[in-house]
């Protein structure tokens, strides 16, 4: 077993060694620009980008003429929100979303804000859920999009996207998600979860980072989205600029390399991850999953320790890479919004981990982190003064803190 | 972020973590933060009375790398100090010690705070031992 341990596989994974090679010829060989309709430098480049087209559209249940390409789901979601907003800007300005998007769609909404558009940031339950009832008490006969993510980026949760397109469907707005952390793990159909238009990324999937996709529905209904960039009117007129043909070719690669090893890579990565979950939580006390446990992804953990701040505790496990919630490790100070958002209390944010199991991991990997991490939870509470307060049943709630 | 070697070393080796007997009149107890700030620091002291030399300094912090160490380091400095010398101590001192990055100054305000709340509870302590009338200065 090698140190460090990768267990951050929401942030970014390894390139698959399988998509490298195919990705491999379209540097030095291959090179054509794929709109060069008249050698065979570009036939060649053309060829690969609708191989690939074809690989993406087979693992959402698309058609490859569904598929534009893009630089990465930043920019799908940048699209798909502000390409409707601006094309069906006559329909209605109102668009629904959720507090535990992505900044990518969040951002991109309050931006819109800005420009007159008016937006709902629907609460999540404890549980990482939007409440259905609530989605549709808030559309209007102004709506035009809801925009909820498949599955979230810190804790995992899978949204009911099924139903969701259902409502959409009954009132006549359209759906766009963000597919990234579930595209691939998941099984995901267009059809099935009615979803108009949906995010992805090569980078989540063992793909390469720098190249995504923004699947964009033909029909029932046909779905318009007004360029977000001006130039040489590429992917039907949706996205301008030179496609990224070694990045292309590996982003379908990886696709059809996750359509086909899904189901056992899914049973692989829960085994993993229950492992992991079951190590923690038979060991030390006052320990809380973060969201549903039903309704997530496969390889997702997202727990808080009590009573040990996040930060110090991946000072103490630094050859294990992995993420945490709170204040400290992030840019703005702030604990995680996403937690924030179930409720649970600021504490608990600070002190959750979130570790994500990939393709590349492997059980000795995940027992050596569960020994680590509970090795290093149990000293850092022996330093903690909560912990000591809990134990001798003070209610930490009801202490008056000096607020610093 | 990479963290200094003062900072893993008092990470890896805190000194003097524990508790004293809060309620003992000799020991001052001072704690600071919030844990929805992600920061509690305890810090206690045990003062000779007779010399108002602090005998033994003990710490637990619920914190950052950087506030475990800062409090860790606090503990160090007190032993040793008399009472009014321990209130010279500055957060500069520490972050400069530490060598702590801008981001982590708070950490060492946070362990200035919880070195003098700790004297103030034990002075707050003697003299509410000696004229209980003047406890309400504090």
């Amino acid at each position: 077993m090698k140190l460090p341990i990768y267990m951050d596989n929401h942030a970014t994974t390894r390139m698959d060694p399988r998509v490298f090679e195919v990705m491999k010829p379209y540097f030095l060989e291959i090179f054509g620009n794929a709109a060069s309709r008249n050698h065979s430098f570009g036939w060649e480049a053309e060829e690969a980008v609708e191989k690939a087209r074809k690989q993406i559209a087979d693992l959402i249940g698309a058609t490859p003429k569904e598929i534009v390409f893009t630089s990465g789901a930043t920019e799908s979601n940048n699209l798909a929100i502000k390409g409707i907003a601006e094309m069906y800007a006559e329909r209605g300005n109102h668009i629904i979303t959720q507090a535990t998007e992505h900044k990518a769609v969040l951002d991109t909404c309050k931006r819109l804000e800005k420009e007159g558009v008016r937006v709902t940031y629907l609460p999540v339950k404890t549980d990482g859920l939007i409440d259905l009832d609530q989605l549709r008490d808030a559309i209007t006969d102004k709506t035009i999009l809801i925009t909820i993510m498949y599955a979230n980026n810190e804790i995992g949760v899978v949204q009911p996207m099924a139903e969701i397109g259902k409502i959409a469907k009954e009132k006549g707005v359209l759906v766009h998600s963000d597919g990234v952390q579930a595209i691939g793990k998941i099984p995901v159909n267009v059809n099935k979860d009615g979803i108009d238009v949906l995010s992805l990324t090569a980078h989540k999937l063992y793909g390469p980072k720098g190249v995504g996709a923004l699947y964009v529905r033909r029909r029932n209904p046909r779905v318009q989205i007004t360029a977000q960039m001006d130039g040489g009117g590429h992917e039907r007129g949706m996205r301008s600029g030179t496609l990224n043909v070694p990045g292309i070719a590996g982003l379908g690669a990886a696709c059809e390399i996750a359509n086909r090893e899904m189901v056992e890579e899914t049973k692989r990565l829960r085994f993993l991850r229950d492992k992991l979950k079951d190590r923690l939580m038979n060991d030390l006390d006052e320990v809380y999953i973060n969201g549903s446990w039903e309704h997530r992804l496969p390889h997702n953990l997202n727990i808080s320790f009590a009573y040990v701040e996040g930060e110090s505790l991946l000072m103490g496990i630094n050859d294990i890479a992995v993420s945490s919630g709170s204040a400290c490790t992030s840019a703005t100070l702030e604990p995680s919004y996403v937690l924030k958002a179930l409720g649970a209390g600021d504490d608990l944010a600070h002190s959750s981990i979130r570790f994500g199991i990939g393709r590349f991991n492997t059980e000795e990997e995940v027992d050596y982190v569960g020994n680590k991490v509970a090795e290093v939870v149990k000293k850092l509470r022996e330093l903690s003064p909560l912990y000591e307060m809990a134990k001798e049943g003070v209610d930490l709630s009801k202490v008056s803190w000096t607020a610093h | 972020m990479a963290y200094s070697d003062k900072v893993l070393d008092h990470y890896n080796n805190p000194r003097n973590v524990g508790s004293m007997d809060k309620s003992s009149p000799d020991v001052g107890t001072g704690m600071v933060g919030a844990p929805e700030c992600g920061d509690v620091m305890k810090l206690q002291v045990k003062v000779n009375p007779e010399t108002g030399v602090i005998e033994d300094a003990k710490f637990k912090t619920f914190g950052c790398g950087s506030a475990i160490a800062s409090s860790s380091l606090a503990t160090e400095w007190l032993k040793g100090k008399t009472v009014d010398q321990a209130l010279e101590i500055k957060n500069t001192d520490i972050v400069n010690e530490l060598a702590l990055p801008p981001v982590k100054i708070h950490c060492s305000v946070l362990a200035e705070d919880a070195i003098k709340a700790a004297i103030g509870d034990y002075k707050s302590k003697k003299t509410g031992a000696l004229k209980p009338e003047a406890v309400a200065v504090h």
